[in-house]
């Protein structure tokens, strides 16, 4: 950890990080952009997760809705990095060493491994959650698993700011 | 008069008690995060689909009826949350100027609505595909989208301005 303490304190003092710090607007821009990348993959994630529960949009194949929306999760996420960086650049006291900010991203490497598993199967069979009760089951415990996940990235975001590290 | 209301608002019960705890507020907001990133992102399908930016191969009413349940059901959690976040604080809420702000273009983007649900959406079902959209669905679209993009600044705005956590 003292390593790491090192490197935001360095991180604090870069003329960067001063720059952000300084200039009032531009975290909230930032966090603004950051949010509605948020808006964009929680939709995706709902609809996604909702289809595979069967409480919504039973009437379309996952797998189309799977090509509508699981990209729209991977075009989001490099945006969200990107901001993500940027905001710890302006305050690197707030995330590395924060243990809510590090449980967001092991929840989000979690969400990311899962949706791609969920993805998978559908390249060689559109229907693979469709069929057999026994696959169906899977679906649900897998969307209920991502929809846990989601929620757990959101909230822990918010917590970073009150987590605060000494 | 409306000072009174205020203070009363704040000195109430629900107000001290998310107001006064260091936990109630955050998970307050954790809820209110979810719901309009929910409200934010299932609207701007619709908008984007009536600008003619996604799901093209789908009709507007099917994408409307896809997204708008999603819309609803936040939009009522977003309105309670944000309302047990303001009594907690209600005189300074009440001052903030981006939070009047943000309830105008909230009411704004309602009227929008309305007015393209009572008068613009007729024949949305034949809506195919961009050129079938008629100019007038896709301005509304577009207004909607700007609206619901400075309502979410405008909240994050709100956090900078109110002198507490971020």
């Amino acid at each position: 950890m003292g390593t790491l303490n090192a490197f935001c304190t360095w991180l604090a003092q870069t003329r960067l990080s001063q720059g952000i710090q300084t200039t009032e607007w531009i975290i909230p821009a930032i966090q603004t952009v950051h949010i509605l990348c948020v808006a964009a993959v929680m939709t995706s994630v709902l609809l996604l997760n909702l289809r595979l529960l069967g409480l919504r949009a039973r009437d379309q194949p996952f797998d189309s809705l799977a090509a509508r929306f699981v990209p729209v999760i991977w075009w989001s996420l490099p945006i969200l990095l990107t901001t993500g960086v940027i905001l710890i650049i302006a305050e690197p006291g707030r995330a590395p060493q924060n243990p809510v900010f590090l449980l967001k991203m092991g929840l989000l490497s979690a969400a990311v491994v899962l949706t791609s598993i969920c993805r998978r199967p559908l390249r060689k069979d559109a229907a693979f959650w469709d069929q057999a009760s026994g696959r169906r089951w899977a679906g649900r415990l897998l969307a209920g698993i991502s929809l846990a996940l989601w929620i757990g990235i959101v909230c822990a975001g918010r917590w970073i700011a009150y987590v605060q590290v000494a | 008069m409306i000072e009174t209301l205020l203070q009363s608002l704040q000195d109430s019960v629900i107000g001290t008690a998310i107001g006064g705890g260091a936990t109630l507020f955050p998970w307050i907001e954790c809820a209110h995060v979810l719901a309009l990133t929910t409200v934010i992102g299932s609207i701007a399908l619709v908008d984007l689909r009536l600008i003619g930016v996604v799901s093209r191969g789908r009709s507007v009413a099917q994408v409307t009826d896809e997204a708008l349940p999603l819309t609803w059901s936040a939009f009522a959690v977003a309105v309670i949350t944000g309302a047990l976040m303001f009594v907690s604080n209600a005189v300074a809420y009440g001052h903030n100027s981006f939070f009047l702000i943000k309830l105008t273009l909230i009411a704004l983007a309602g009227l929008n609505m309305a007015v393209y649900q009572g008068f613009l959406s007729r024949g949305a079902e034949d809506w195919v595909n961009t050129e079938s959209t008629p100019l007038r669905a896709r301005v509304a679209g577009a207004i909607s989208l700007s609206l619901w993009v400075g309502i979410a600044a405008a909240g994050r705005w709100i956090g900078f301005t109110m002198g507490a956590v971020a």
